[in-house]
């Protein structure tokens, strides 16, 4: 039940809520715990509620990361 | 960016792969512990111990809210759900935890007791609105993830007034059970558990940060890398973790940098502030009672507290004696020393909470790993699987 995922914030509607896609299936998550959420921003939902935005440049630099090669000689 | 597939590219992991090859010092071993649930699941689906050398071990802690509840919280919720006019709502996985003579929720509710599955603590509210002569109970479990969204619930209903919706709360602390984790008997005295380190929880610590991980790093010299969810997320952290240890350091690292800052999310600390306080001793199933491990509803929103608004007697029950779940949550036993595991204890059929949930450890290794000897999977296609 903690598998939480991301999705793309598709509409925001009425009473702090919005409507997220979900890998196709839309859906409507709560922004209470979230501020400054626009469309397109991607969140984390779990149990209904957006629980943070996620971050474009440090997912870049994360990314970058994983194709970095060991060098030993920095060992 | 869609935060999924890049994080599942086969060609990244085999490269991580290399590099943990490459760093890992053949002269020692590692152990590390996923605390969380999510990582365990991880782990096993996308064959993540297949890519590590034989000295890099790593250990399934108890970061899975299903099963680190006692079964005597269980068997109090199918008691509230015999009072009359009482709806139950609970998480899907609740449902199926085995009490004691083959009864569950879902059992009480085939015998006719009002339970209902919700996706959501906001379901909970609407059902409560829609039946205003019942009186509707959520049962509220899980780590600081789903504590924001049970506080909001709480503020709602009081703003709309609602006479009758409660929650019976169990929301537990990680850092907590990581603490009591590493003064264990098991950890300090016998040496039974050994621990270089932790990857740290992904979605506890957007809640909660990365600073309450500090104090585990100075105080107990293990070194924490909070990582994401996908598996190259965890093979990082696993990366980042061995050079901490070739180095001698212990520090907190923080691989899932896309959606945990220092302090973690205020806003929902803060709502969690104003409407939970701390619960001076829980019981956590494997590890006992654990003092400040969990937290109750301040009395100022005591209205909505089921454990005020119904007479309920706190309970304690043994787990079944074949069960392993409690060793296995403290990182003693793996799901395979489990007499039982795979033949009486199933997914369909699971004796302890291990098997129930899919972040369970016993369930994930069942659904992923139990062929693994004869079936080795490669890093490709172990990666590259999809929901
Ligand atoms: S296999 Fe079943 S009975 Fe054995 S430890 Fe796991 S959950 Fe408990």
């Amino acid at each position: 039940m903690c598998l939480a995922v991301p999705a793309r914030i598709e509409q925001l509607i009425g009473d702090n809520h919005a409507i997220v896609n979900l890998g196709g299936i839309r859906k409507e998550v709560s922004l209470a715990l979230v501020e400054n959420v626009v469309v397109d921003d991607y969140v984390i939902v779990h149990v209904g509620f957006a629980l943070q935005k996620l971050d474009q440049e440090e997912a870049e630099q994360t990314l970058a990361l994983f194709a970095e090669i060991s060098k030993m000689d920095d060992l | 960016m869609k935060y999924i597939d890049e994080f599942r590219e086969g060609r990244l992991a085999r490269q991580i792969a290399a590099n943990i090859m490459i760093e890992a010092d053949s002269r020692r071993h590692y152990h590390f512990m996923e605390f969380c649930g999510g990582h365990t699941h991880a782990i096993s689906r996308f064959g993540i111990v297949d890519l590590l050398p034989g000295n890099v071990h790593m250990i399934h802690g108890p970061g899975c809210p299903v099963c680190i509840l006692p079964i005597g919280r269980v068997e109090t919720a199918i008691q509230l759900t015999q009072i009359p006019k009482v709806i139950l709502c609970s998480y899907g996985d609740l449902l199926r935890i085995p009490v004691r003579n083959g009864m569950s929720l879902i059992k009480a509710k085939a015998q006719g007791a009002d339970v209902r599955m919700v996706y959501s603590c906001i379901d909970a509210l609407k059902i409560a609105q829609d039946n205003p002569q019942h009186q509707v109970v959520f049962f509220a479990i899980g780590f600081e993830t789903t504590t924001p969204p049970t506080a909001v619930a709480i503020q709602q209903a009081r703003m709309l007034g609602l006479n009758n919706f409660s929650v019976f709360c169990n929301h537990v602390l990680t850092p907590s059970a990581i603490s009591h984790i590493l003064q264990s008997p098991e950890v300090r005295e016998f040496g039974l558990v050994q621990l270089d380190g932790f990857v740290g929880p992904a979605h506890v610590s957007v809640v909660i940060g990365s600073r309450p991980y500090e104090y585990f790093a100075e105080e107990f010299q293990k070194s924490v890398v909070i990582a994401g969810f996908e598996p190259l997320d965890v093979m990082q952290a696993i990366l980042m973790l061995i050079r901490q240890v070739n180095s001698g350091r212990a520090e907190v690292e923080n691989e899932f940098t896309r959606a945990v800052m220092p302090d973690g999310n205020l806003k929902a600390q803060s709502l969690v502030a104003e409407v939970f306080e701390l619960r001076r001793n829980f019981e956590w199933r494997g590890l006992g009672w654990v003092p400040y491990s969990a937290l109750k509803i301040k009395s100022t929103y005591g209205d909505f507290d089921a454990e005020r608004r119904f007479p309920i007697a706190e309970c304690s029950i043994d787990d079944n004696k074949a069960c392993e779940c409690g060793a296995i949550l403290r990182g003693v036993k793996q799901p395979r020393d489990c007499k039982i595991f795979g033949t009486v204890c199933t997914p369909e059929n699971p004796i302890g909470s291990c098997m129930v949930s899919s972040e369970g450890a016993c369930a994930a290794y069942y659904r992923y790993g139990r062929f693994r000897a004869n079936n080795p999977m490669t890093a490709e296609n172990s990666c590259q699987q999809s929901i």
